[in-house]
């Protein structure tokens, strides 16, 4: 860049002249209009409004004028410069949009082609179910157990009340545990999540509001509805002035949750030696929500036309087993419950056989997502 | 338990309006699960009628005797002419009512029957038999009807009792009593405020002397014992139709008069029954513990070698039955019978239980005795039972009997009169406990605010304040309880191990591997395939005493051999590129460890024996466990696939780690059941200490040909246990805005150098200003000469405070050659 000459007094600089800033201007309007797409624009812009540009380097010529014509001059190069700018931001968008209109669509792929390159996987969805059935109590305010798969006799039987010759212990089609050399270990393949329940009164603090997902063994054989291997959510809450009445509430909450808002639930007696009272659980079927029963016209697969579909037992905890997990049941009381994470992901999802969810086949996993 | 509904009206005045399907619901919901309904007879149609047989000619040439009978039914037929009928039974005679099917009518089964001609004769109609109108199980002939059971042409679906609704009730082990008509008919009479007729209030006169003797050794075994006799019983005498039916309703087989009373009491009362032949009985009837090794040969014609918990019933020359279990075949109650003992006890439940098991025996005797019967119900049990064979067969009631009570009254049991309230979360009307507890048979006795309750003999399973409010609140209607949410103390949300499962879920499904859960037990065979050695500390694994599978006893030490076959399973199935995973326990027994103590339960164990317990119990790590084949990335229209190899599996490894905030170290390393050269082992850093987390690679070909896998399967397991023990904090970095300074060098190493210990090496000697160092290329050829490759890494450099100079990005960089060549002898490459 030249440097202001103030050690003569010009009094004309050719390239100052209107005419000549005149002729600058319309050169540059010409050119404008006469680019035809965006790169020869992009030329046009190189030589008619860069630094280097006529213009540009007239602009620097004001300097040079004496101060009288300084005003005069800069008015007339600006203005040119202006109309050249706004003529070259105008052209700019009528190319942009011809660009748009036709190079783009040009330049079309076919987006239905695939592109599933690297494949998803999948969780297997009694996993994410167990989540699901976990994360609605965790909602509620309670915390997430855990306990061993093999367990000591003692927690998976006695502390529960289960008597040792007692029929109950009997009717669990437990899986005894022998050392690798075939001694006796007083160890069991855990036939219910329940020990959990006195892993967490010997554990935690009172009061105790938890669920405790995980696997269960018994030895039944592989069919459509059975599995050696299956999963459970416990519940357990030990709390002062705990009835029944919240034990209600709670599986209501979680029918509710996993199922939809307004489905009844009802409770039937039963018999578990951990619980007393002890019920066995039914919620309305969530297919015909009871439209089946008696009507043989419109069977309902879902529930047998039964109306209600057994979810689960629970019960009052006993205060033996508060006893046995060194909990004063003169204070503290609870409630339990066991729910089959089997049977809910079968009514959630219309899984019919239980080979389905044992034998690892990708179709079956596949068709859920990583989290449902 | 099977119901028949008529015979439970005989005690319960139920509305007649109530249906068997109203009673089921109603039973059910009070905790006894009335598992089906049987409608017997409801396929049945008539006309069925009494006829009398007139005339019955013998039809000859057939390959068996066949009989063409003419049969008086009166104007059951439309005519009244005699009924001509022909029948393949012998059991009858000229003048013998009988049932008659007529023309029309249909038989269980949908078996309809019409008029036809046969052997040469017409036939219309048909001469029942107890199997064809499935009263009970008998192909002996025809039913033959006793005089005055009703006139030829009256309709015999009534008087036969063919319709019938039966009940299955699915006890549960609390409630023995209900495995009795009386029990089931006393909480229905409860249910529906329905008068209650006890069919154990028996007349009992005292006995006018001693019966058979008989004594118990031990009252701890049995604390009552009746035996009383019946003589002249006439064992020709067949029991009649309405106990067969009902018996066989019942779902027990009719079997003679003697046996069919002492099932039917049974049934009635829920006491078993033993019918003994006096006459084979060699002195005093003693109750006692069998001598070890002491021999039987029961009922079912096996010899069985006794044990001395077995309580047995005995006479002078050795024991005759198995308590509560089964009796013997030498005192039988035999065709020949007369002199009929009726036998009743109560006994020990666990030691019956035990028995039973011990033996393998499960009988309907002892079914009742191990949940626990009525203890004082065994003298009306007797005396009903003789009654019966003197009502039925022609037998005269003994009056002396024996009756040995060694019996302890028990003592109440004491609640708050509003604890089953408290317990149910409802307020329940005053009165309401001592109602519902008298209604079941309890001795109510007012104690203030608290009641002292006395269960009746018949309910041993009431022992707790929790058993009466149970009783009461079911009663009160379980359906009645209100749903009141729980009100828990603010949670803490999932554990950090707990939440990092559920992503590292994600994190795998995401890159492409399928979940799956496969079963704990694994066999020989499986360890072999993995190509374990001996002392492999994965071959010591936990068994199952009773497996499933003969094969398949052990319980896993690692996930692999699972994923295998679940592999093969997929691959067999027409899937060539699968991934899969599985996140679970696998057991490692504790050496030397003892077995489990099983503590006391009247209070909570201590600190010591929680120690003892759970160093009985095995270590049970958490892994997380991958195996892939076929393709990682799939071939398409953008060009062909990218195998999976074992760089997949160490990368899925290493993807666990960075997800959980920990790096991995990893380095070559053989370990079966991987390829020796293709094998790396995963280590992380606790305090300083480096700790193995597991391994990965490609498997060992032996391996994948073992478990029938695709060629080039990979496979990682990891600990996650030990992982994340390595799980620090993360701490945020300063995000330095000034510009970057990149260096790339080649560095020439030997062979057999492992590029991440160059890599590591430069980012070591790199010094603070480093921000990244990743390697971008290996090579090998001519260029870098035999035995050697080149390693190009490009390191970043960034200041906190400055831009740096290339001066100083140089000179980190030569700072980190020279760590490199120091500990690789890598050297830059001109």
């Amino acid at each position: 860049m030249s440097a202001p000459n103030n050690s003569f007094d010009p009094v004309e600089v050719t390239p100052l002249h209107p005419d000549e800033v005149a002729r600058m201007r319309e050169e540059a309007l010409a050119a404008i209009e006469a680019a035809a797409d965006l790169a020869e624009l992009k030329e046009v812009r190189l030589a008619h409004a860069s630094d280097r540009s006529p213009l540009a380097l007239a602009n620097r010529e004001i300097g040079a004028l004496p101060p009288a014509a300084k005003a005069d001059a800069g008015k007339r190069v600006g203005g040119a410069r202006r109309d050249v700018g706004q003529a070259l931001k105008a052209r700019q968008a009528v190319l942009e949009a011809e660009r748009d209109e036709r190079v783009l669509v040009e330049e079309r792929v076919d987006v239905t082609l695939p592109w599933d390159r690297a494949p998803r996987g999948a969780r297997h969805p009694l996993t994410t179910v167990a989540e699901r059935m976990a994360d609605i109590f965790v909602g509620m305010g309670f915390e997430v157990s855990e306990g061993p798969e093999i367990e000591a006799e003692w927690f998976n039987f006695d502390a529960l009340n289960f008597l040792p010759d007692h029929p109950a212990r009997t009717m669990q089609d437990t899986f005894f545990v022998e050392s690798p050399d075939g001694g006796e270990t007083g160890l069991v393949m855990r036939t219910h999540t329940s020990p959990v329940q006195v892993r967490s009164l010997l554990t935690r603090e009172l009061p105790v509001y938890v669920v405790a997902p995980g696997k269960t063994f018994r030895t039944d054989e592989l069919d459509a509805t059975h599995s050696p291997v299956f999963h459970q959510l416990e519940g357990l809450v030990v709390d002062k002035g705990i009835t029944l009445a919240h034990l209600r509430g709670a599986i209501d909450a979680f029918v509710g949750g996993m199922f939809g808002e307004g489905l009844r639930t009802r409770f039937r007696a039963s018999y578990f030696p951990f619980t007393e009272p002890s019920a066995e659980v039914d919620m309305e079927c969530f297919v015909c929500r009871g439209a089946s029963v008696g009507d043989p016209d419109a069977p309902c697969r879902t529930c047998s036309s039964e109306g209600w579909i057994e979810i689960g037992g629970c019960g009052v905890v006993n205060p033996r087993v508060l006893t046995a997990a060194g909990v004063d049941p003169e204070v503290y009381s609870g409630w339990a419950f066991g729910l089959g994470i089997e049977r809910t992901l079968m009514f959630a999802h219309g899984v019919r056989d239980m080979h389905d969810m044992v034998e690892g086949d990708i179709r079956f996993t596949s068709a859920f997502g990583s989290e449902n | 338990m099977r119901v028949p509904l008529s015979w439970l009206r005989e005690y319960v005045d139920l509305p007649a309006d109530v249906t068997a399907r109203d009673l089921a619901a109603k039973l059910t919901l009070a905790g006894l699960e009335v598992e089906t309904v049987d409608e017997l007879g409801t396929d049945l149609t008539g006309p069925l009628v009494v006829g009398r047989v007139l005339e019955i000619e013998e039809l000859e040439g057939f390959k068996k005797p066949i009989r063409h009978c003419k049969v008086d039914v009166g104007r059951a037929n439309g005519t009244g002419e005699p009924q001509e009928i022909v029948c393949g039974a012998r059991n009858f005679s000229e003048g013998d009512l009988v049932v008659v099917v007529l023309p029309g009518g249909v038989l269980p089964g949908g078996f309809s029957i019409g008029a036809r001609k046969t052997y040469g004769r017409m036939s219309a109609g048909m001469i029942c038999s107890a199997t064809e109108l499935g009263l009970w199980e008998d192909h002996t002939g025809i039913v033959v009807l006793p005089e005055g059971f009703g006139a030829v042409g009256d309709d015999a679906i009534g008087p036969l009792g063919l319709r019938e609704d039966v009940l299955d009730i699915a006890v549960t082990p609390d409630r023995g009593y209900a495995l009795s008509m009386r029990g089931v008919a006393r909480d229905t009479a409860a249910l529906y405020g329905a008068a209650f007729r006890d069919p154990a209030e028996v007349a009992v006169a005292a006995p006018t002397g001693e019966g058979h003797p008989g004594r118990i050794a031990d009252p701890a075994l049995c604390d009552r014992l009746v035996l009383r006799g019946a003589t002249g019983f006439d064992p020709d005498l067949p029991s009649p139709l309405w106990m067969k039916r009902r018996l066989h309703q019942s779902g027990v087989r009719p079997v003679s008069l003697a046996v069919d009373v002492t099932n039917y009491v049974m049934l009635e009362l829920g006491q078993p029954l033993h019918a003994w032949d006096r006459d084979r009985l060699d002195g005093a009837v003693q109750v006692r513990r069998a001598a070890s090794g002491e021999k039987l040969e029961t009922l079912d014609h096996v010899q069985r070698v006794l044990d001395a918990d077995d309580i047995v019933i005995a006479d002078d020359s050795g024991a005759q039955a198995i308590a509560g279990v089964m009796g013997g075949l030498n005192t039988e109650i035999g065709l020949t019978s007369t002199r009929v003992l009726i036998e009743a006890a109560h006994f020990e439940p666990m030691h019956i239980a035990r028995a039973s098991r011990r033996h393998q025996l499960s009988s309907e005797a002892s079914r009742r005795f191990e949940r626990g019967i009525d203890s004082a119900v065994q003298l009306a049990a007797a005396t009903r039972a003789v009654e019966l064979l003197a009502e039925l067969g022609g037998a005269r009631v003994e009056d002396a009997y024996t009756h040995v009570d060694e019996s302890a009254a028990r003592g109440p049991i004491v609640l708050r009169a509003s604890h089953p309230g408290d317990v149910a979360g409802v307020d329940y009307p005053e009165g309401t406990t001592r109602t519902w507890l008298e209604r079941i048979g309890c001795a109510v006795e007012d104690r203030g605010e608290d009641l002292a309750v006395t269960p009746p003999t018949w309910r041993p399973d009431l022992t707790d304040p929790n058993d009466l409010a149970e009783e009461v609140i079911r009663f009160e209607g379980y359906e009645n309880i209100p749903s009141v949410p729980p009100r828990a103390p603010a949670g803490r949300g999932l554990t950090p191990g707990q939440r990092l499962r559920r992503t590292l879920g994600r994190v795998l499904a995401d890159t492409g591997y399928n979940e799956v859960l496969s079963y704990p037990f694994v066999g020989e065979s499986d360890l072999d395939g993995l190509q374990l050695e001996d002392d492999d500390a994965r071959r010591v694994s936990l068994r199952l005493a009773n497996p499933l599978n003969e094969q398949e006893p052990l319980l896993r030490t690692t996930l692999l051999p699972g994923l295998f076959k679940a592999l093969a399973r997929n691959v067999g199935r027409g899937f060539t590129d699968v991934a899969l995973f599985e996140m679970g326990l696998v057991y490692r027994p504790r050496p030397g460890a003892t077995r489990a103590p099983l503590l006391p339960v009247d209070r909570g164990p201590s600190a010591e024996e929680l120690r003892q317990i759970d160093a009985a119990v095995p270590d049970q790590p958490r892994r997380v466990g991958a195996v892939l084949a076929g393709n990682a990335e799939r071939a398409g229209w953008w060009g062909p696939g990218r195998p999976a190899t074992w760089a997949d599996a160490i990368q899925a490894a290493r993807d666990i780690a960075r997800t959980a905030g920990v790096e991995l170290e990893v380095e070559a390393d053989r370990h079966a059941p991987w390829h020796p050269g293709r094998c790396a082992a995963l280590y992380v850093r606790v305090d300083g200490e480096r700790l193995l987390v597991g391994h990965a690679g490609e498997l060992h070909p032996r391996t994948v040909k073992a478990f029938g896998l695709p060629e080039r399967t990979c496979a990682m397991e990891v600990e996650l246990d030990r992982i994340e023990r390595a799980r620090g904090a993360d701490t945020a970095p300063t995000v330095s805005t000034y510009p970057v300074a990149t260096q790339d060098v080649a560095l020439v190493v030997d062979e057999s150098v492992p590029v991440g210990a160059v890599g590591d090496a430069l980012a070591e000697g790199a010094g603070e200003l480093l921000e990244s160092v990743r390697l971008f290329d290996v090579y090998t050829g001519e260029q870098v000469g035999e035995g050697r490759k080149s390693a190009a890494f490009t390191l970043r450099f960034r200041a906190g405070d400055r831009t740096l100079t290339a001066e100083e990005a140089g000179a980190a960089r030569d700072a980190a050659v020279a760590r490199a060549a120091e500990r690789t002898g890598a050297a830059l490459r001109g």
